[in-house]
This record gives C-alpha cells, sequence and structure tokens, in this order.
C-alpha cells in the first residue's frame, strides 16, 4: 500500500471518532440523535479528505501517519470544545478550516525550506518581536498574571504559538552551522563568539520569565533550545550546563518575579486554605476533575463544569475547561484510560516526527524536524504536567485539543513543516533510521 | 546526530511516561483523599443526583425520605424527615452545607450507594447508575413518642433495648430538634444553650447514682465473695474510704442495722454496697465494669464522635483506672467521679435481663437495594458474657423486690414482673438531682430493658424516672392505654 493510501486509511478512524464522538454526546444531552452529528462528521471527512488530496499532489512521499494522528488530536477536540461549549465549537471548526488553508498555503509557499535558512535572522528577530508583543500597551494585556495574548477587537491572538516556530527554524540554521565549531572545540578554547548565543538564548528565556512572566512558554522555548542543542552537538555537558542555568534563573525569579512565586506556592501548597478558593483554585479543581474520573471516566458530556445556580446563572465549578484545563475534562469524562490513551497519540506524533529527522538528510532539516518535535513535545508536557502538578500550571494550550485559533494555526504550520521535511527525506533514496 | 535524536525520543518518552504516572496518581492512588478535600465539591454535588435511600422504624414508618426539584442536569434531591423530632438523634440529618449527623452519617455510604471498590469498577463497566440503599431500623415510633411525651420539657433521656438481641426500640433524648430545620436554624441550633443537637441518649455523661450497685451487685455475687443473703452492716455514718458515708439525705434515711444484699438493694443503702465495693476493691470492680461496657465505647451503629465513654473520669478528662487514686466505695454506689450514658445504663439492665449475656446494640436491623434485595443483615451478635446465668438470675431476684418492696414501686405493672433500681445522685452542689431508673421487663423472659434519666429535677428515681419507664415498659409490651 503506498504511504498516501495509508494516510487516507488513517482518517478513517478519526471520522468514526468525530461521528461517534457528536453522536454520543447528542444522545446524552437531549436523548435523540439529531443530524448534527452526521453533519459534524461529515464536514470533517471532507476536510480532511480535500488536505489528503492536497498531500498526495504536493508531498507524494511525506509521512502518512502525521496527518491523521493531527486531524485525530484535532477531532478530539473538537468533539470535547463542543461538549464544553457549543458556540465555542462552531468558531474552533471555523478556525480548523483556516488552519487547513494555512496549512495548504505553507505547503505551497516552503516547498523549498531550506530557502528559511537565508532569512534566519529576519525570523528570529520577528519571533523575539512576537514574544514581547503582549507587553506592548494597547494590545497586549495579562491573563492571571502572564503577558500570553494580544487583543484586536474581540480577535485574541497567542504570539507565542508562532513564535515557537520561528525560533526552531532560526536554531536549526544556526545549530546547523555553528556544530562544527561547538563540537569540535574544547571547552576552554569556545570563545564567547561561539558560546555566546547559548548564553543569548538562556538570557532570552530568563526574559521571558520577566517580561511574559510564564513559566509553561520558557520552559517550552529553552528546553527545545536544549534539545536541539544535543542533537547538534552531542555534548552533555551543553545541555547540563544550561540546564543549570535554567533552574538556577528559575529558582532566583520564582523568588523575585511576584507572579511567577505565586504559581510556585500554588503549585506547591493547591490545597492550602488560603490558596484554595483563590489563586489555587484553578489547579484544585482540575486535580478534583480528574479524581473524578477514575479508571474508566464518567464518560462524554458528564464531567461537572457549571452549576447551575437560582436565577438562571451558573457557577464556574473548572475554570478555562476549554483553554488550560481541558486535560482535567478528558481525564474526567475518559478516565486514566481516555487519558493515556491521548497521551499515546501526542506520543506518536512525536515519535512521527523524530523519525522525520532521522531520515531527513541534511543537517539543517535533522535539526529541523527535531526542534519541531521537540518543541511539539514539550508543550503537550508543559501544559498536561501544569494540570497534573508535575510542574506549576501555565497558559499553553493543548496542541490541536484546546479552543484557540492561534494554536490551530500555529500546530498545522508545524504539521505542514515536518510534512515537508518528510516528503524531502523520503524522496529519492533514503537512509533508515531507528525509531519505527 | 541520529543517536541523538533517538536519545531526544527517549526523553520525550520519559516525560511522557511521567505525565501518565502523574495521571494515575490523581486518578486512583490519590483519588479518594482528594474526593475527601473539603474544597471539593464534587461528591456532594454528585450525592445530590443520587436518590438516597429511605430510612424506615421498625414498624415501617418512613423516617427519612427526599423531595425531588428540578430536572435533567438541576435534578436535585433533598432531604425529608417526616417524623420531625420523633427520632432527631438517632436518624440524624444530612444536608449539602450542613454535613450530617446520626445514623444519615453513620450509613452514608450505604444511603448514598458508594459501594465498595471492587463493584464500583463493575459499575463503571456496566454503566449502572448509582442509587441509594434503605435503612430498616429496630426503632419503634410508638414507644418513642411515648417517651418523649413522658420526659416532656425536662431534659433527659429514654434509651430502650431488647436485651435478647441489643435491637434499641426507644432512643429519645430532650431537648430535640426538628431535622427539617438544619438547613435554615443550624447555627443557632448550634449554639443553643440547652444543647438540642447533643445525643443526651449515648453523649451524655451522668453520675449514676444508685443504678450502678445493679454493676457492684454483679460483680459481688459473680465473684462468689457474697450471695443474696449476705449480711452487711448498714449503719450511718459509717468510714468508708477513709470519710465518713451516710445513708441520709438522698433515698431511704438513715441508720439500719445488719441487712442482706437483698434488702439493701430494695432500700438502696449506700453504707452497704460502699462497703461491699470496698471489699472487693478496685481492680474486681473495674474487670466487672469493663465486661458491662465501661471504658470504651459502645458498639453501637452511630458515628464514632456521637458515642460517650462511660467512666472513671480524672480532672483533665482522663479516663481512670483501677491503678489511680479511687474511692472505690463510692464508685460502687455511683458517686465519685463516674459519668455514665443512658445507653451503657440500659445495657447493664439488658445484661441482667439476658442471662448476664451482653449483646452488641444496633439501630439497624438490615439494608435492602430499592428493588428489594437485602444488601446486607445485622443478625444480633454477642459482645461477652458477663456474669453467670446464676448470677443474673440472683440479681433479677434481687432488682425484683426494688420494685415490689422498695423505692421504685411506682414502676409496677399489674401483672407483669419488672425488675429494676432507681438512682438519685445529687448535681448542682446538692440542689438538684439527677434521677434515674434502669429496668426490665417481663421477668422471667425479658423483652424490654430501659434506661431513664433526668436531669436537675427535683424529684428522685422513684418518682419522677420509674413512672416514665413503666408507661413505656407497658407501651412496647403491648399493656399500654
Amino acid at each position: 500500500m503506498s504511504a498516501r493510501s495509508r494516510e487516507l486509511f488513517g482518517l478513517l478512524p478519526v471520522t468514526l471518532l468525530v461521528t461517534g464522538g457528536f453522536t454520543a454526546l447528542l444522545i446524552t444531552r437531549s436523548a435523540e440523535i439529531n443530524k448534527v452529528s452526521i453533519t459534524y462528521g461529515a464536514f470533517f471527512l471532507g476536510c480532511c479528505v480535500f488536505a489528503h488530496i492536497f498531500i498526495r499532489a504536493r508531498l507524494p512521499n511525506a509521512d502518512p501517519y502525521l496527518f491523521p494522528l493531527g486531524a485525530l488530536l484535532a477531532a478530539f477536540g473538537l468533539v470535547m470544545i463542543y461538549r464544553i461549549d457549543e458556540k465555542l465549537a462552531r468558531q474552533q471548526a471555523e478556525w480548523f478550516v483556516v488552519g487547513l488553508a494555512l496549512f495548504c498555503a505553507t505547503i505551497v509557499f516552503v516547498r523549498d525550506y531550506r530557502v528559511l535558512e537565508r532569512y534566519r535572522y529576519t525570523i528570529a528577530a520577528a519571533s523575539i518581536g512576537l514574544l514581547l508583543l503582549p507587553r506592548v500597551p494597547g494590545i497586549g494585556g495579562a491573563t492571571n498574571g502572564a503577558y500570553l495574548a494580544i487583543h484586536f477587537g474581540s480577535l485574541q491572538f497567542q504570539p507565542a504559538e508562532f513564535a515557537k516556530i520561528g525560533i526552531v527554524i532560526f536554531l536549526a540554521s544556526y545549530l546547523r552551522e555553528t556544530r562544527d565549531v561547538l563540537v569540535r572545540g574544547r571547552i576552554p578554547r569556545i570563545s564567547l563568539k561561539h558560546f555566546g548565543p547559548l548564553l543569548l538564548v538562556w538570557g532570552l528565556a530568563m526574559l521571558m520569565l520577566i517580561f511574559i512572566r510564564d513559566l509553561g512558554s520558557s520552559i517550552m522555548f529553552f528546553g527545545a533550545f536544549l534539545a536541539m542543542l544535543y542533537v547538534a552537538t552531542a555534548r552533555i555537558s551543553f545541555v547540563a550546563a544550561g540546564l543549570a542555568l535554567f533552574v538556577l534563573g528559575s529558582i532566583f525569579f520564582a523568588g523575585h518575579v511576584p507572579h511567577v512565586h505565586e504559581r510556585v506556592e500554588i503549585w506547591l501548597h493547591p490545597f492550602r486554605p488560603d490558596l484554595v478558593e483563590s489563586s489555587g483554585y484553578q489547579i484544585a479543581q482540575a486535580l478534583f476533575a480528574q479524581a473524578d474520573g477514575g479508571l474508566f471516566g464518567r464518560g462524554f458530556g458528564q464531567s461537572l463544569l457549571q452549576l447551575p445556580v437560582a436565577g438562571g446563572h451558573s457557577v464556574t465549578i473548572l475554570p478555562a475547561a476549554h483553554t488550560d484545563t481541558i486535560y482535567a475534562v478528558i481525564t474526567d469524562e475518559l478516565g486514566l484510560f481516555g487519558a493515556a490513551a491521548l497521551i499515546l497519540v501526542y506520543l506518536l506524533f512525536a515519535a512521527r516526527g523524530f523519525k522525520t529527522a532521522l531520515i531527513a538528510r541534511d543537517g539543517f532539516s535533522k535539526l529541523l524536524a527535531a526542534g519541531l518535535a521537540s518543541v511539539f513535545a514539550l508543550q503537550v508536557f508543559v501544559i498536561v504536567g501544569g494540570v497534573t502538578r508535575v510542574i506549576p500550571l501555565t497558559g499553553v494550550t493543548l496542541p490541536f485539543v484546546s479552543y484557540g485559533g492561534s494554536s490551530i494555526l500555529a500546530n498545522f504550520v508545524v504539521l505542514a513543516l515536518l510534512l515537508i521535511v518528510s516528503n524531502a527525506a523520503r524522496s529519492g533514496p533514503a537512509e533508515r533510521g531507528g525509531i519505527a | 546526530m541520529n543517536r541523538q535524536i533517538t536519545q531526544l525520543f527517549g526523553v520525550v518518552l520519559v516525560l511522557f511516561t511521567l505525565l501518565v504516572v502523574f495521571t494515575s496518581r490523581w486518578t486512583v492512588f490519590e483519588a479518594k483523599s482528594l474526593q475527601n478535600q473539603t474544597a471539593n465539591k464534587r461528591p456532594l454535588l454528585e450525592q445530590l443526583q443520587i436518590p438516597r435511600g429511605f430510612i424506615f422504624a421498625g414498624d415501617g414508618t418512613k423516617l427519612a425520605v427526599n423531595k425531588r426539584s428540578g430536572h435533567g442536569p438541576t435534578l436535585r434531591y433533598s432531604r425529608v424527615y417526616p417524623t420531625n423530632n420523633l427520632f432527631s438523634h438517632a436518624v440524624g440529618y444530612s444536608f449539602i452545607s450542613q454535613g450530617s449527623a446520626g445514623l444519615e452519617k453513620k450509613y452514608n455510604d450505604d444511603l448514598a450507594g458508594n459501594s465498595n471498590e471492587f463493584s464500583s469498577i463493575i459499575d463503571e463497566l456496566s454503566g449502572q447508575k448509582k442509587v441509594g440503599n434503605d435503612l430498616y431500623t429496630t426503632l419503634d415510633p410508638a414507644a418513642q413518642r411515648l417517651a418523649l411525651q413522658l420526659l416532656g420539657n425536662q431534659a433527659g433521656s429514654v434509651v430502650v433495648l431488647d436485651p435478647r438481641d441489643g435491637a434499641v426500640r426507644v432512643m429519645a433524648s430532650v431537648p430535640n430538634y426538628n431535622p427539617n430545620d438544619i438547613p435554615e436554624r443550624s447555627r443557632q441550633l448550634n449554639t443553643d444553650k440547652a444543647a438540642p443537637l447533643f445525643n443526651r441518649a449515648t453523649q451524655g455523661g451522668y453520675p449514676p447514682g444508685s443504678t450502678m450497685k445493679v454493676v457492684t451487685a454483679s460483680a459481688a455475687l459473680d465473684s462468689g465473695r457474697y450471695t443474696p443473703n449476705s449480711v452487711v452492716s448498714g449503719k450511718s455514718p459509717k468510714i468508708l474510704g477513709g470519710v465518713p458515708l451516710s445513708n441520709c439525705c438522698t433515698e431511704g434515711s438513715g441508720n439500719y442495722g445488719p441487712l442482706t444484699l437483698t434488702e439493701a438493694l430494695a432500700k438502696s443503702v449506700n453504707t452497704v454496697w460502699g462497703e461491699v465495693g470496698e471489699k472487693l476493691g478496685k481492680k474486681t470492680m473495674f474487670e466487672y465494669m469493663n465486661r458491662f461496657g465501661f471504658d470504651k465505647k459502645p458498639q453501637l451503629d452511630l458515628p464514632s464522635d456521637e458515642l460517650g465513654v462511660s467512666g472513671v473520669y480524672g480532672s483533665h478528662g482522663q479516663l481512670l483506672g483501677p491503678s489511680d487514686a479511687i474511692d472505690i466505695a463510692r464508685v460502687a454506689i455511683g458517686q465519685e467521679r463516674l459519668r455514665v450514658s443512658p445507653l451503657q445504663m440500659a445495657e447493664v439492665a439488658a445484661t441482667v435481663a439476658n442471662g448476664g449475656k451482653l449483646m452488641k446494640p444496633r439501630l439497624v436491623e438490615r439494608i435492602e437495594s430499592p428493588d428489594g434485595r437485602v444488601i446486607d443483615k445485622r443478625g444480633p451478635a454477642e459482645i461477652d458474657q458477663v456474669m453467670k446465668e446464676s448470677t443474673a438470675q440472683q440479681v433479677t431476684a434481687m432488682m425484683e423486690q426494688v420494685v415490689k418492696a422498695g423505692t421504685a414501686t411506682t414502676a409496677q405493672i399489674p401483672g407483669v414482673t419488672v425488675a429494676g433500681k432507681t438512682g438519685t445522685a445529687e448535681v448542682a452542689n446538692g440542689t438538684a438531682n439527677q434521677a434515674w431508673f434502669i429496668a426490665f421487663a417481663p421477668v422471667p423472659n425479658p423483652r424490654v430493658a430501659i434506661a431513664v434519666t433526668i436531669e436537675r429535677t427535683q424529684g428522685e428515681g422513684g418518682t419522677v424516672a420509674a413512672p416514665i419507664a413503666k408507661q413505656v415498659i407497658e407501651q412496647l409490651l403491648g399493656k399500654g392505654g
């Protein structure tokens, strides 16, 4: 079977999930199946088949599993968001269509992705500019103390989602060029010229802690940087030094930036009586929702997110259910097994990304694919780790699943880039790597 | 670079495993403790959507039912107590904001349909909806109503046990409260000086007065040191515990000559029973008290914090034992620092009535699912053979004399042999009495064992407590009006 046929078959379970998921939801909600579930399923299938035909035409040799995995996550996200809020789901579906358009546009315009290397400093500068936008008065503003979004009228945009792609492209290009120096040079002989950019990126991560005040984003960016540095140089000492610097810096800022300090306090003591009803409410409720799910979950649509009270109002039980804490809703409704299955899908997606890096034939492609896979995996780790209290909870999205236009768009670009790299790698004689 | 890429994937694998490990931590391993967090309203809200099991009296009277409101996601059940004040302390209450008490608290898991871990997994797999199970209690509404009516506005308590199987028939405590008022009035009830929420039957700690002589008599005869006909001097005052003890001022009066133990029980002569207690010694007295259930929580199926321990208390509220400095002569006549609950004294009466065998007191007879399947049946259970059967018969005969010709003639019922013992302990510096009466009937096959006590009364055990016991016994034996 050709790669593209495998892709098409991979989309079947996705469509079944959307149709089945909406049907299940509508049954629990209104005890009757109406046309909506079928319409949603058919519409989603139509979009996916279109994208599939597009990939068939433009990237015939691309990895056959990446797109179905991404579509599976997006479909799952749509069902969950529909279950949380129908209006948001309709918007998310619109964003999904726009995302697919951007996906196709990326494939058309970045056919030869090596061109990107030429613009690496422009891309780096633009990415840093994007990151700082939320601090610009007038368009930016803090949400829960972190500067993550900018506003255009009613539209909200999270620049970090796109900045992560730009930074990865820059690092892939930069590290491809300097890796020879970094690898060959003995530590004492590495001059500031070569070591400088490393310190610069560290400084940038620390700056993000101060300016954006978001530990999650800086873990994501700095982690991706360390990952790519390691791939480029194979020097564990660099990674250790970077990690140590990051941890020291984080501890320092955790003590000195009030917002970061508070996040750490909440992380360590979510049930402290003075926190549990105020700033710790979100993480505490997220944990309660997970405890409620147990092994098998309560079933689609059964998680208690809002409590209707007298007068037609409702009290929010789980805040940010459609964005930050969507993983808690998933665990509540599908249980440990459902949540583990979701993590597995993310792992498979990352695995295909790393596989692409393995079979890529030049340094830039390898670094780009490995960097994109790392930043994607780290984003999952930061948000799911936040909701499960592995690390402090911060406001990044769960890729493809959380509600949010910028998230969907940016992740479709990640997907497009991975497919482009993999198409180039698998065209012609390819050396096969180790990961299945 | 491929080696590093593979290693990097290994790191991602570890990180994602960590995510699954933490998810299991919250969903499985620490789920229970998260559900018990006070900030977690989910279990409570969930309970509101489950029709809670009913609570029934022994005759089928509904003691706790549900009111339904809303539908779909706004469906809520709330508790209604059709009998109002009748069984406030035994049944208790269950409300979201105010918590729960009594049987509602003790049997919450059964009433709310929380089954054990294993069957809940089965239920989850089969998608079975939770339903609460019903409690069938041993309580007798007619006798309870009569007991409350007879206590009137006097603070006090009546406890009735079936001596044969430990079934609690009556658990009256005055003042009481209407559980339906809890949502609106819980603060007021909590701060009320008359302590209406306090279950005097099980939590009350009162000086038992002369009812304690039943325990002393059981110890004296069962240890083989005395017989009912043993003669002891009834002179008054008598130096006991290094301090003169007199018979004056409580019951009977004054100076007696030599008396048999039977006569001394009927007349409730303090100097005789004080001397008996002192001769038996602390070790023997405490041994028998322990067998009767003193010094530990009663094994009744109510929440542990609603059960008081009967025993001798030190100045810091600690329980004293045979190795402490105690005037055992005065313990033997129910003075010193002895504090007992009405439930404990009902158990003393029930033990003698049941041939010396103490049965585990119980409120719940069985638990049934709404479709009538018996989930759990709680049969009678023996706690201890407190004394020999022959001893119990001798003590019974002595207690019969108390009612026939002693201090409790007010408890006589025509055609029914009643055995009993009065008690009157001075409280509030001698300005008021704690009046007691414990009894059982009909001898020789008792079906009712009762303890009645009234706080701060001017009356005595024989004048205020015994008449109440008489009427409640008549009601329970089907002789009442």
